[in-house]
């Protein structure tokens, strides 16, 4: 198929590129805008692989609530850009060595291939081919039976994340004049008192 | 080396041809919707005017026919003004975003079997993820204006969006649960059974979705109203706080874009309420007169019927506050979708009604030739 390969060169192109302007763009808005144009181009390789789920997932989480979110706190941020940029060659070795080790990860995991051609062969295939079953379906298949587990502890792990972030920051302070909607549907129209109030008085 | 070559025909018929066909699909498919929105929009006038016991547009060709036409032509004249302080690129991509976002959804739309541009498999997670993606057109445009009250609007218009698709998610999985598929032709063909037929009726309106899930369907019928920012949702562009909202500070052409995609948008929620629970281009009964008029027609008839009741939503709720607003989608559709899901699945459960995902029904049953 070489429209196939036509669309992953473009995808993957412009992927590393915006992934490139996250970091290099000088505007942190911009740097979510490409953020967002790199989700979308995963979303398109994802795609391609033939894992259509996985893609639309991706958007619809990440880009589509993610990081709105995220768009939504840079926007209110009052950044100093100078300041911003004045520690780039300080932290250049600490960022350099990390990038560093995620190259050698990746290169070892890439190479594999290479080294023990062997071992895609004796590993076992989580999912059922998918010529066979639908995409969702081997999902879920592998989901909610062999890894429920580590989905429920990382639903757990996310819901006590959200109770922390609900538990700082509600604070019921006094004096604060709230809408209780219940009380005032409950509310009985026999209670109802009518003040003729006379101009200049007040109640 | 024979079959190395490149072969100019196989290229055309395996390549250029289906990029042909699509193209012109396309086209057709966005004029038609085009058209179908300007005529959207009179009728919104014209209903919102009626319930003020006003006229409406009523000049420009025969009843103000063309004014769509026309209010076309004045957007497309003027001078389009971009703000000296405005982020000039994310500013004219803003309504872009907007506009085409908005258009794309349409193409997994079917109007009837086999009436989608594209029939993909996962129609309806295509159309959650577009539709979320609709936001985008309003932060950006918000942040780019460079302006307070498009700023306002941006963060209101986040928030809304975010908390209304929650709800919306969990009644498309209660539908989808009642399905067993993502098609959206499936989703409409599984409504060709249901508690009617169960109690021994012939196919009829009694067996859509809106029947058996009843509750989830006016709670889709708000979140969709509340989605596309329509009264008396609109916070963003709230005109009495907020100028315009997040268009501002935009004149011509952007704006018209807003404009247009806001009402696709539109027209796209109606769509999809008549495909989960209005039964899509069914006849209401499947009986001989019914039966006559084709399916098109009743799709159609029924996106108007709900396009009709967000108007009349729109003339006569008024707006809400943004507290009270975000109390409606987290405080009462939040629990109440979810706690419907559950149920839904609970009762699919212990009935045993639960669809065979290997059964689902793909193609509507053949006419039977009786001669």
């Amino acid at each position: 198929m070489a429209a196939a390969g036509l669309f992953f060169y473009l995808f993957a192109t412009v992927a590393v590129a915006s992934a490139f302007m996250v970091i290099a763009s000088r505007n942190p808005v911009h740097s979510v805008l490409f953020l967002i144009l790199t989700f979308f181009n995963a979303a398109g390789l994802f795609m391609l692989m033939g894992a259509e789920f996985l893609a639309l997932i991706l958007i619809v989480v990440y880009v589509g609530a993610v990081a709105v979110l995220f768009l939504f706190v840079v926007m209110m941020l009052d950044v100093d850009f100078a300041e911003l940029r004045s520690g780039f060659l300080q932290y250049l070795p600490i960022g350099a060595l990390i990038g560093l080790v995620l190259l050698v990860e990746l290169v070892l995991v890439l190479g594999a291939n290479t080294f023990a051609v062997d071992a895609s062969t004796v590993a076992v295939q989580p999912i059922p081919d998918l010529a066979e079953v639908s995409n969702i379906r081997a999902i879920g298949d592998v989901l909610y039976t062999k890894y429920i587990f580590f989905f429920q502890v990382a639903g757990l792990i996310l819901f006590v994340a959200m109770i922390g972030a609900i538990v700082l920051t509600l604070s019921r302070r006094p004096g604060v004049k709230r809408q209780n909607i219940s009380e005032q549907v409950a509310r009985d129209p026999k209670d109802v008192k009518l003040i003729s109030v006379k101009p200049g008085e007040g109640i | 080396m024979e079959n190395q070559t490149f072969n100019l025909e196989a290229f055309f018929w395996d390549y250029a041809w289906p990029v042909i066909v699509v193209l012109g699909q396309s086209v057709l498919f966005l004029v038609t919707l085009l058209i179908v929105v300007a005529y959207i929009l009179y009728a919104d006038r014209k209903i919102f005017a009626a319930v003020q016991m006003r006229r409406g547009p009523n000049v420009v060709g025969p009843w103000g026919l063309l004014q769509s036409f026309a209010d076309l032509l004045k957007f497309v004249l003027k001078e389009p003004v971009i703000p000296a302080s405005a982020n000039k690129g994310v500013f004219l991509l803003a309504p872009l975003v907007a506009g085409v976002l908005a258009l794309s959804a349409w193409a997994v739309i079917p109007i009837n079997f086999g009436w989608a541009v594209a029939d993909v498999n996962l129609g309806i997670l295509f159309i959650f993820a577009i539709t979320s993606l609709e936001v985008y057109g309003i932060i950006m445009g918000g942040w780019a204006s460079n302006s307070k009250y498009p700023f306002l609007a941006a963060l209101r218009s986040a928030a809304q969006m975010v908390s209304y698709e929650v709800s919306i998610g969990f009644v498309m999985v209660t539908v989808l649960l009642c399905v067993g598929s993502l098609n959206l032709t499936h989703i409409v063909l599984a409504q060709m059974a249901g508690p009617g037929t169960m109690m021994g009726l012939p196919p009829s309106l009694l067996d859509w979705h809106w029947f058996g899930l009843f509750p989830m369907f006016i709670i889709f019928f708000i979140s969709a109203i509340a989605e596309t920012n329509r009264p008396p949702f609109d916070l963003p562009e709230a005109e009495s706080e907020l100028v315009a909202g997040h268009m501002t500070e935009y004149s011509s052409t952007p704006f018209l874009l807003f404009f247009l995609g806001e009402f696709v948008a539109i027209t796209l929620m109606c769509a999809l309420t008549t495909l989960l629970f209005l039964g899509g281009w069914l006849p209401p009964l499947n009986i001989a007169p019914f039966t006559w008029v084709p399916g098109p027609v009743w799709f159609v008839l029924k996106a108007f019927f709900v396009f009709f009741c967000m108007a009349m939503v729109r003339s006569i709720v008024p707006r809400y506050r943004y507290d009270q607003l975000m109390r409606l989608g987290w405080k009462v559709f939040l629990p109440i979708s979810l706690a419907m899901l559950f149920i839904t699945a609970l009762v699919l459960m212990v009935f045993d009604l639960a669809p065979d995902p290997d059964a689902i029904i793909t193609a509507p049953p053949a006419i039977v030739a009786v001669d």
